[in-house]
């Protein structure tokens, strides 16, 4: 048996907006993604030009040297609108918190052991400098990208960055005893450490990056390809013997976090690619550049953590890339 | 540092301090590359800024926070919107004319909500700072969010009303559209701190209450629940958008005497610049709403003579006055919305919303509203007006008209003390002439003039065909305005006649 409600029956005069339906080709119903990703960005006549760059349109799509015909295929393959954003990230969040509480009330970092915990303050805590400056780059593309569908992407992954940024951060405030000592120190390791600065370097190289499109492929596909296997797995790995499991579920979030952004960060240069030769060539090219600079910078870190195998996983992080890269079109 | 001795005994931090650390310490100041090359728009407009760690954080959030709140308040949203799709809430409206106040609202500030939304990660990778970086990222995504949960909202309206249907398209192109499209562009083509100021200060502390909280309101007194369920999941918001609008004033004015003409320039500006677009908010609240909240005359003087009174009071310490021309705006609250909703009945045939004549019973609440203007300066023409329609010959204005070059709002407002007569203004720059509609505009001109001059005026550009065409037809065409359904006066519209089969339907149900 059913039950049925008997209703008014009214009949909608249009499924979706016009510019959508354009798009998906018919008048039909439209996913909320599609309602509220596509032609958000103005695309063509502007009154004034920007003063802080008067050769360029306030949205321009010279600002990188990807030529695409519509920039509506960089979509974003979790369909990510700001309501399904944050209702993602706060049930990770939910995770996180939960583990966080747990780590504080047991006081569960003080049974890793202490020639580790050192470790952890060392490689661990200055990224959070690294992931503000992701949030930086994010925010660059976010304010001269071209299209809505990769800006509002990047936005996401503005705020990504920040909220990381402020994960590790607790992790040294637990560390420390909530008096922000170790954040200090990680900051003076940041900035004048050896076994940073080939990092810092690259980063600050990439906060002067003209061509945003570069910038989106150093900072998301190849730097965070290294960094995030480097110290979510192989860092988080090679702490199990010194009772630094008791760290990993402090890290989960990023470790669950650059699995999802992969798939952003992958749908978006395939769909670059595959329009062009001219493309690919570029994207292969600075992934290649790139990836040289990567292997550089995280090469003493890796060093400082896992010794005389640091060469290996470096060398298996950057094959694994490579795989993935040309699984993307792009040589490696 | 040396993790094999146990940390030493330091205090704890406050919240204040550990907040810093969160969000401010993660900065710092680049080796690598120059900081001046990092972040390449700090001077160029000349405010100086001497200390940026004197920054006061208006809000404190941190994103574990920022997202557990705001995904607390989609969930809710969502639902309402889902509600109100599935049980047909469009037909408990008060009347269907209401829904050209959202047309409004869709095709002219919507857009805005994006265009603030890259704005503010412009200048939330630009700013030194790193706090106020991020109370700009944070707003940079709230506007996000606004953008796309307003087109969500009205999703369900576009289902079953005319002109809802092409609102980034229309917005780019249709004339009036471009008076809200020029505002925005001016304040994201200026520098960071100018754009702080017209939309943090100006737009959303000074005269928010004046543009967003009328159409909320207005959707609130015309049983609009979808709209009204954004307008209070959005409420949170603003005031986080609020307080950093005064706080990047004060930091401004608290970090350099030499600021303050500059501030004070740009309140100026932002301040005419932002009370012109508000002209179309005047008629959607003195016409456009079937249920008034309150007439434009007394939202003016409760949200913008007193509550502005008490701010710039309070920021006459800092050697701040009153926006210039304040006086004329108040002038001109008797008659602003009479003259604009004039222009748009004259000119209904290339407009995306409907337009009619208030009926006798509305006349007599704008008679109450405005003694001194209303009977006297303006029922007469909407008598005359009436009078046309009844013999068949209903006016409409077959010219285009002239634009005022800054606000690009028609030529259509009258002399500060005497409101029978329009008020031209004129300027000459590198041998042509310019046109404006009050001194406000013609000063705001004159002060950049080589930005004003680039301004994407419509009218000329359909007198130089880059329009569709040289007729009517094909402009709107290129507008993407469905002749006949879109534009026109509301009675026989498809608008009206679907909603009056609803209706009739649903009584017919009630026996």
């Amino acid at each position: 048996m059913t039950i049925e409600i008997k209703t008014n029956v009214i009949q909608p005069r249009r499924q979706t907006y016009g510019n959508v339906a354009r798009r998906l080709g018919a008048d039909k119903p439209a996913s909320r993604y599609d309602e509220s990703m596509f032609d958000l960005q103005a695309t063509g006549v502007f009154h004034y030009r920007p003063t802080w760059a008067p050769e360029y349109e306030l949205f321009d799509a010279r600002r990188t040297a990807i030529v695409l015909a519509d920039w509506h295929v960089l979509r974003d393959p979790r369909q990510y609108y700001y309501g399904t954003y944050t209702i993602a990230r706060s049930r990770m969040m939910e995770a996180a918190e939960k583990s966080f509480s747990f780590a504080e009330k047991r006081q569960a970092l003080t049974g890793i052991d202490a020639d580790w915990t050192g470790k952890i303050h060392s490689y661990l805590l200055p990224l959070r400098h690294y992931e503000w400056g992701a949030n930086m780059n994010n925010s660059q593309i976010t304010d001269i990208g071209f299209g809505s569908a990769i800006t509002e992407a990047a936005m996401f992954a503005t705020m990504d960055r920040l909220g990381i940024a402020q994960l590790i951060s607790r992790v040294g405030l637990i560390l420390d005893g909530g008096t922000g000592t170790s954040l200090l120190a990680a900051k003076d390791a940041w900035m004048a450490s050896p076994a940073w600065q080939p990092l810092r370097h690259a980063v600050e190289d990439m906060l002067v990056m003209p061509d945003w499109f570069e910038l989106f492929v150093a900072q998301n596909l190849v730097f965070d390809g290294f960094i995030y296997p480097l110290v979510y797995r192989q860092f988080d790995q090679a702490g199990m013997a010194h009772g630094g499991a008791a760290l990993s579920p402090l890290t989960e979030f990023m470790a669950d976090w650059f699995e999802e952004i992969s798939r952003w960060v992958d749908g978006v240069i395939t769909a670059a690619g595959k329009e062009s030769e001219a493309n690919r060539d570029l994207l292969s090219g600075w992934t290649k550049a790139w990836t040289a600079r990567a292997v550089e910078a995280v090469t003493p870190l890796a060093e400082s953590v896992l010794g005389d195998g640091a060469a290996e996983a470096v060398a298996e992080i950057a094959s694994q890339l490579g795989q993935r890269v040309r699984r993307l079109g792009l040589q490696a | 540092m040396n993790a094999m001795q146990p940390p030493p005994k330091q205090k704890k931090l406050s919240l204040k301090e550990r907040y810093a650390h969160l969000t401010r310490g993660l900065g710092w100041n680049t080796t690598y590359q120059p900081m001046d090359k990092v972040f390449p728009f700090a001077d160029y407009e000349g405010i100086k800024i001497h200390d940026w760690d004197a920054w006061e954080d208006p809000f404190r959030l941190t994103m574990d926070a920022y997202w557990k709140y705001q995904a607390e308040k989609e969930r809710k949203l969502y639902a309402v919107i889902e509600s109100f799709a599935q049980n047909n809430g469009h037909l408990n409206i008060t009347d269907a004319r209401y829904v050209n106040a959202l047309k409004l609202f869709l095709t002219g500030v919507s857009p805005l909500e994006y265009s603030a939304h890259r704005g503010y990660a412009h200048v939330g990778r630009h700013f030194v700072g790193a706090g106020p970086r991020i109370a700009c990222q944070m707003q940079a995504i709230d506007e996000l969010r606004h953008a796309q949960t307003q087109i969500h909202t009205m999703s369900h309206y576009n289902k079953f009303f005319d002109g809802l249907h092409d609102a980034r398209h229309m917005h780019d192109r249709v004339w009036y559209l471009s008076v809200p499209k020029s505002f925005f562009e001016d304040a994201c083509s200026a520098g960071p701190f100018e754009f702080l100021t017209a939309i943090s200060f100006s737009f959303e502390y000074v005269l928010t209450n004046l543009l967003f909280v009328p159409f909320m309101s207005g959707a609130a007194f015309n049983g609009d629940m979808a709209t009204v369920t954004f307008g209070f999941s959005a409420q949170s918001d603003e005031a986080r958008h609020m307080t950093l609008g005064l706080e990047i004033i004060k930091f401004m004015l608290e970090q350099d005497e030499a600021n303050v003409p500059i501030v004070q320039r740009w309140i100026d500006k932002w301040f005419w610049r932002g009370y012109r677009l508000l002209a179309l908010v005047s008629m959607m609240m003195d016409y456009m709403l079937p249920k008034r909240i309150m007439s434009w005359a007394e939202a003016w003087e409760m949200y913008f003579e007193q509550a502005g009174d008490a701010l710039f009071n309070d920021l006459s310490r800092y050697g701040i006055r009153k926006p210039k021309y304040f006086e004329v705006a108040s002038k001109e609250k008797h008659r602003l919305s009479h003259e604009v909703w004039s222009t748009f009945y004259n000119y209904t045939q290339a407009t995306a919303f409907h337009t009619w004549l208030p009926t006798e019973e509305e006349m007599t609440w704008l008679s109450g509203k405005y003694p001194d203007t209303f009977d006297r300066l303006y029922r007469p023409r909407f008598e005359c007006w009436s009078e046309m329609e009844k013999k068949g010959n209903r006016y409409y204005n077959p010219t285009l008209p002239q634009l005022c070059v800054t606000c690009q709002i028609p030529m259509i407002f009258t002399e500060p003390d005497d409101p029978t007569t329009t008020c031209f203004r004129s300027a000459e720059y590198k041998g042509e002439r310019y046109h404006f509609c009050s001194d406000g505009c013609k000063d705001i001109f004159c002060y950049e003039p080589e930005k004003y001059i680039q301004s994407w005026l419509p009218v000329h550009q359909i007198y130089q065909g880059n329009c569709g065409g040289a007729e009517m037809k094909d402009v709107l065409a290129w507008y993407h305005l469905n002749f006949g359904a879109d534009n026109f006066d509301y009675t026989g519209s498809p608008d009206q006649k679907l909603w009056d089969e609803w209706q009739a339907q649903r009584s017919a149900n009630a026996v």
